[in-house]
């Protein structure tokens, strides 16, 4: 089974993140980065599939220079080889355009499957891995918790809300997005490290790709959200206050 | 001259520190409570490849230098200096002994077993009566039908209960003083072999640190490792790589206590302010910041010069273990003082990296002794 796994790099979660004044996006120099978490879970479970049914693990990621980490630490973990979509501006694009140049990178590839994660630690906007599958034609099933793969279909196990789930029957080739928490990810072993050095990282650009994207939507502002406290007096007797108290927990604060 | 990391030693640190993360710090407090040294991680640390850093991949190693081995125990003892003590003494004493001295067949016996986590190794100097001073070493080895019959005590031996190996110093040949003190593999299970005491310490207490014992151990031939003679002077040898990964557990402490400090100083409010907005609390982390990254120049300087091989690097190795001894105790004591109050209890982490830091002006040769080495270094005094 040929899996094809997108990551995304994301700035690491101790970095002390500093938005310029007005910016649309924070400040980038001087923190590290990281893979993003829910991608971790992704490559995991592509992993796993390939030692289990064979194949190769192609890990796919865009963004500048720094982003080819994201696939090395891929390699170091197991996967075969990566393809680098190198883009400076790649900020500027939204879930769309991102989908659009990872769909026309990885149509060159000979896959069964293609994994995601359910969102980026950063963005947050969790559609990438939806759009992709639009985009590449394909059937595609969300927050899976389970892949059991045989004779070409997959059966998915999705998670619903308040602890429900979900069995669900696709054909492949598929595009799913993992749910983080689904496996224990592996960590990378030195030799492992020392082994990627020698696998390969295609690179592509957008221009190689013929992607051209206008954003449909735009980031205006970031900031950080302001705390606000706001003390109110109940008054009246004991009784009153402590009637008033019980409606604005039940409506207002909605903790009863 | 570059100072800057390689794609793959990055890769390397963040998988330590996430393994760190993930496996040991969840349980930090409680090893270090009940002095229980969680054995369960060694065939984990082998699979990484943390157990054989510095040894070829013909051994199961990873083959790699000593800059990676500083970048293993750093970040290991940034989270639980304990372990990254128990790795040290298993990497660069016991394992390194085997593989600088050892034959062919020793190598082949062991090293495999202890890269890959299968078996921890110790290894055993220092005795009651004689730690710089190898002229007090008593532990004897007699010849007795081909074979060797050690007798006497060793203390302070890292690993002592749980290893599967000890490579431990005994006198062969009295009257030739440095030069009658051999090295012998020991099994574990070996009749006449025991672990005594494990002592109760006042840090890395989730370390074993314990007497070994040996009456009338019978070890075949085959078992004297290097040399005989020349095990103590092997040993110094041993040393300074030795004094290299002591010297890292001393920044990866160090730079444990200064994050816990920095994060701290961010969180604690006192007059309507975070700490870390006060001069005096700015003026502390500036300088625990600058200690922290000299102690790390020092001890990367010294790995790489072990690394490149043809370089000798006693001294470099001796003052980055001096520097980085010392700064790891002056770090977290100031840690300590940045938490106040709370630095001295156990809820929080600064009680702890002050505790473990004092090992680093102690272990594998006190601060002294290492001027000592430096001093002669300097002067030319053999």
């Amino acid at each position: 089974m040929n899996i094809v796994v997108c990551v995304k790099q994301v700035p690491a979660k101790d970095a002390p993140l500093a938005i310029p004044e007005g910016a649309a996006w924070i400040r980038e120099t001087d923190i590290g980065f990281e893979l993003n978490e829910p991608d971790g879970y992704a490559l995991e479970e592509a992993l796993r599939l390939k030692e289990k049914h064979g194949g190769e693990v192609v890990a796919v990621s865009m963004g500048p220079e720094r982003s080819k980490q994201a696939i090395k630490e891929a390699l170091a973990k197991g996967a075969e080889r990566g393809v680098h979509i190198s883009d400076d501006k790649f900020y500027e694009l939204d879930p769309l355009g991102s989908a659009r140049c990872l769909a026309a990178a990885i149509k060159r590839e000979k896959f069964d499957l293609v994994l995601t994660g359910l969102q980026s630690d950063d963005h947050g906007f969790g559609q990438t891995g939806v759009l992709l599958a639009e985009l590449l034609g394909l059937p595609h099933a969300t927050i899976i918790m389970q892949i059991d793969a045989a004779d070409g279909r997959l059966k998915l196990k999705r998670e619903l809300e308040a602890g429900w789930f979900q069995w669900v029957e696709l054909p492949l080739p598929a595009v799913l997005s993992i749910q983080s928490g689904i496996n224990k990810p592996r960590y990378a072993t030195l030799k492992g490290i020392m082994a990627a050095k020698k696998k390969e990282i295609a690179t592509l650009t957008r221009a190689e790709l013929g992607v051209t994207v206008s954003p449909t939507q735009r980031i205006e502002r970031i900031y950080v959200p302001k705390k606000t406290k706001k003390t109110e007096i109940l008054t009246g007797t004991a009784k009153e206050a402590a009637a008033k108290l019980v409606e604005k927990l039940k409506h207002e604060a909605r903790v009863l | 001259m570059d100072f800057s990391f390689s794609d793959e030693q990055n890769q390397l640190r963040r998988t330590v520190r996430e393994f760190a993360a993930g496996e040991i710090a969840p349980h930090v407090m409680e090893w270090d409570e009940a002095a229980h040294f969680p054995a369960e991680l060694v065939p984990k640390m082998g699979e990484l490849g943390l157990l054989g850093v510095i040894f070829p991949e013909s051994y199961g190693g990873a083959g790699l230098g000593y800059v990676e081995y500083v970048i293993v125990i750093e970040e290991l003892a940034a989270v639980d200096a304990s372990i990254a003590l128990s790795v040290a003494a298993h990497n660069s004493l016991c394992s390194n002994h085997i593989y600088k001295f050892g034959t062919e067949a020793q190598r082949q016996k062991y090293l495999p077993r202890l890269t890959s986590g299968k078996m921890l190794g110790a290894w055993s100097l220092t005795e009651p009566g004689a730690g710089s001073d190898a002229g007090g070493t008593r532990t004897v080895a007699e010849r007795r039908n081909g074979a060797w019959v050690l007798n006497g005590s060793k203390t302070f031996t890292t690993n002592g209960h749980s290893a599967g190996v000890c490579v431990a110093m005994a006198v062969t040949e009295r009257d030739k003083g440095s030069h009658g003190i051999s090295a012998f593999l020991v099994e574990h299970g070996t009749k006449g072999f025991r672990s005594g005491k494990k002592e109760n310490k006042l840090g890395m207490r989730a370390s074993e640190t314990s007497e070994v014992l040996f009456s009338d151990c019978v070890v075949p031939a085959e078992n004297l490792l290097g040399k005989e003679g020349e095990g103590f002077v092997n040993s110094l040898q041993i040393l300074d790589g030795g004094r290299i990964s002591i010297a890292a557990l001393g920044v990866g402490i160090a730079q444990g206590a200064l994050s816990a400090a920095t994060k701290y100083s961010r969180e604690r409010r006192q007059f309507g302010k975070t700490i870390s907005e006060f001069q005096g609390i700015q003026f502390k982390l500036a300088d625990m910041a600058t200690q922290v990254e000299a102690a790390r120049t020092l001890t990367y300087r010294a790995a790489w010069l072990a690394d490149r091989g043809d370089a000798r690097h006693t001294k470099e190795s001796a003052m980055a273990k001096l520097f980085a001894g010392e700064v790891a105790v002056r770090v977290s004591s100031e840690a300590v003082q940045v938490f106040g109050g709370y630095g001295f209890i156990k809820d929080y982490p600064a009680e702890k990296y002050y505790r473990d830091s004092k090992l680093c002006t102690i272990g594998e040769g006190t601060s002294e002794i290492q001027k000592l080495v430096i001093a002669r270094q300097l002067l030319g005094i053999r």
